[in-house]
């Protein structure tokens, strides 16, 4: 990931902070502009591609049949995978995914799994056999930065979006009938990031922040200001008072993202 | 969500394997214990047995690796095949990338990567056997390993998790308290700088909760850290008791 | 300012050893105005230097010291050779030529071939370039005979002892040649394999013992010892 940044470009960077302003003009813990649209593939049984700042993500929703876990016989699967596209940045490269998209997929997956935002116990088909498999694809089509609030909100918005052929079942076999239903959710957690510059914490970092900054703290909140997922990123620390500060800025943007996308 | 059966505490507030909430799991650590290794350790943490070794500093390869201005470090962390109750694949699982990735940020803060540039110091970690926890016992082995090793760092790394099980936040969780809790909270610390160097967390919590669970992972680490602190002395301390008697007896 | 440690103290890496107005000394560093070890090792003040002896350490190459390394491989105008340091070590083959180097002419590996033990001395190294080496100087060149011992490079300094005291000992005790590379490699030569055992073994008894005080008395003990026991059957 590391592309070469200037000594100067640092300094700007590290000063522009310290006074309590970005690069880009937002104060420290603000968010870029956010645009999503929603249903941009209609082959997909749900998607959204999100615009913040100038990091674009696409993310598209498979629905499909499959086996359930043995553990969990009668709830659906839930799978998250998130490929890092050369398009998206010179310093991506074609292969196999690489320890940042598992780890960008991975995190994803918790805020939608520990938050139960999709509701797995509806989509069992016949406990133990067979299930509804939901499959989210995050596909990252510009790189800019906070990829991982990005593709979170995008993911959710794709799960928002998706419509799976209305069916019922009879004798264990699936029937489709006519039209479709939604996917049934339980929650709507939002992923909040937060960034460590010279021991000031800023909100969504972008690509030449991430380059200086020394660590960064992602917390998903659910709609109860409820933490349900957290990871520390980078290879800096935090201080115990950091971590305390970080979380109540994430509830806070959490409620505020969560009003303005009236989600 | 987790109303599961099982109770995994009782109305004395003691917890399946007859611990308190605060309470850890015996651990026991040992330093230089593969000679092959620059530096090495091994953890016993609860059920968990897990070995760590370090190499290095040393050349990188592949030398495109290696960066100008500063020391690389390279974890991976893996499972032995039989290290869990049904058998793991060997090939790494997005899991372990993920893990060794966190782990690699958990010990990257106390180490001066900026002193030995164009060098790489590479951390395997081994989990023999799992029993819940593995990543923060990994951590503390793994940092024991690199001190072993001689590579210069700002304090020991020292990792614990709390969290939540039948409404009560509680310290260690071992392996059916972390299937069935209802969240877990991994926390990395470097006790002399007052430094969280890994921190996650899944399931939900309050604020107030959380805000408790790493306090109380915290609390852990601290004393996790003074077991890691005999450990490394042990080592020379053995040496240095017997002689000294000699000397006495003289 | 307070420090926090006794004369000779077993610490671990860090571990606070003092605040204030105090110099950080080798294996310890400074942050916010305090003290740290950096290393697991035997702390010390000298007047405001906190100074730490490490017990275990690797070797950063330093300008003028001798090393032993070994040839790893032959290149087109030179040899790679480790010195057991995070950074290979490079000898030029002009400088073992002594004459012009001619790639068409010269095999270099007739010279000197991979797994072949070298003395040599570091003559220039920073944090953008290897060491090289040189083979120039008497006493310097191509390892033939003897035996090698690996100590961890930190003990180097006690094996020497006081101005040279205790290897003097040894090489008289053991009636051994001995060439010690500050890398932690040592080169002993004597007239029998038994010598050179001797004298490994005592440099080895340093290696593991000299945190512990007492150490002179205990290797003149151990020489007296072995001698008696090489000379009685």
């Amino acid at each position: 990931m590391s592309s070469l940044i200037t000594k100067v470009r640092l300094k700007q960077i590290s000063q522009c902070i310290e006074s309590g302003k970005r690069l880009d003009e937002r104060g420290l813990h603000d968010y870029r502009q956010i645009k999503i649209e929603q249903g941009v593939i209609e082959k997909a049984e749900g998607s959204a591609r999100i615009y913040l700042g100038k990091t674009e993500v696409l993310v598209g929703v498979k629905v499909e049949t499959g086996e359930p876990f043995p553990d969990t016989p009668n709830e659906g699967v839930q799978t998250v995978n998130a490929e890092l596209v050369p398009l998206a940045s010179p310093n991506f490269e074609p292969g196999p995914p690489d320890e940042n998209s598992i780890e960008l997929a991975r995190i994803v997956d918790r805020g939608i799994r520990e938050s139960h935002a999709i509701d797995t116990e509806k989509l069992c088909i016949e406990a133990g056999k067979k299930v509804f498999v939901v499959f989210v694809d995050v596909y990252v089509l510009n790189y800019d930065g906070n990829l991982i609030d990005a593709s979170a909100l995008a993911a959710m918005a794709a799960l928002m979006n998706t419509k799976m052929p209305n069916y019922e079942v009879k004798d264990g076999e699936l029937k489709t009938k006519q039209g479709f239903i939604k996917l049934p959710m339980k929650s709507h957690p939002i992923t909040v990031t937060i960034g460590k510059i010279n021991n000031q914490l800023i909100i969504d970092p972008q690509l030449e922040e991430e380059q200086v900054m020394d660590s960064r703290i992602s917390i998903a909140v659910n709609e109860k200001g409820n933490i349900c997922a957290v990871q520390k990123g980078g290879s800096g620390y935090f201080t115990p008072q950091q971590i305390l500060e970080a979380s109540k800025l994430a509830q806070g943007k959490a409620a505020e993202l969560r009003k303005k996308l009236d989600w | 969500m987790n109303e599961k059966p099982v109770k995994l505490i009782d109305k004395k507030g003691v917890r399946l394997d007859g611990r308190k909430a605060v309470d850890l799991r015996p651990i026991k650590l040992q330093v230089g214990v593969l000679s092959n290794a620059d530096g090495s350790a091994y953890i016993e943490h609860g059920k968990n047995k897990i070995l760590a070794a370090a190499f290095g500093p040393r050349e990188m390869h592949p030398k495109h690796l290696a960066l100008a201005d500063r020391m690389v470090l390279r974890c991976r962390y893996h499972m032995a095949p039989f290290s869990v109750q049904e058998r793991k694949s060997p090939a790494p699982s997005r899991r372990e990338v993920e893990l060794s990735k966190v782990i690699r940020e958990s010990l990257e803060p106390a180490l001066f990567l900026e002193l030995y540039p164009r060098t790489g110091v590479d951390v395997f970690v081994e989990v023999l056997q799992a029993d819940g926890g593995t990543r923060c016992a990994s951590i503390t082995a793994a940092a024991l390993a690199i001190a072993d090793a001689g590579v210069p760092m700002r304090d020991l790394v020292v990792a614990c998790a709390a969290g939540k099980v039948d409404d009560t936040i509680v310290l260690d969780l071992h392996d059916e308290e972390d299937k069935l809790g209802a969240a877990d909270v991994p926390v990395a610390y470097m006790p002399s700088l007052d430094a969280i160097t890994l921190l996650q967390m899944d399931g939900i919590l309050t604020p107030v909760e959380f805000q408790k669970a790493v306090d109380m992972a915290m609390c852990g680490c601290k004393k996790i850290y003074e077991m890691q602190k005999e450990a490394l002395k042990t080592k020379y301390m053995v040496v240095r008791d017997i002689k000294e008697k000699d000397e006495v007896e003289e | 300012m307070p420090t926090y440690f006794e004369k000779k103290q077993l610490v671990t890496p860090g571990e606070l050893l003092a605040e204030g107005d105090y110099l950080p000394g080798e294996n310890t560093y400074v942050e916010e105005n305090k003290i740290y070890a950096q290393r697991i090792g035997l702390v010390d003040a000298d007047n405001k230097r906190i100074n730490m002896v490490a017990l275990r350490a690797f070797y950063v190459p330093k300008v003028g010291d001798t090393v032993i390394g070994t040839i790893t491989e032959v290149g087109f105008n030179g040899w790679t050779v480790d010195i057991k340091s995070p950074y290979n070590a490079m000898l030029r083959a002009s400088d073992v030529l002594s004459r012009p180097f001619k790639p068409q002419n010269d095999e270099l590996s007739t010279v000197l071939n991979t797994g072949d033990l070298i003395v040599a001395k570091i003559v220039s190294y920073d944090r953008a370039h290897d060491p090289q080496l040189t083979v120039g100087e008497p006493g310097l060149g191509k390892i033939t005979r003897g035996q090698i011992l690996n100590v961890m490079p930190t003990k180097i300094p006690r094996v020497i002892g006081r101005n040279g005291s205790m290897i003097s000992m040894i090489k008289q005790e053991t009636n051994c040649q001995i060439i010690l590379g500050l890398n932690g490699m040592v080169l002993v030569t004597g007239k029998t394999v038994e010598d050179e055992e001797r004298a490994i073994n005592v440099i080895k008894k340093i290696e593991q013992e000299s945190h512990i005080s007492g150490l002179t008395d205990r290797i003149t003990q151990l020489l007296k010892e072995n001698k008696v026991n090489v000379e009685e059957p």
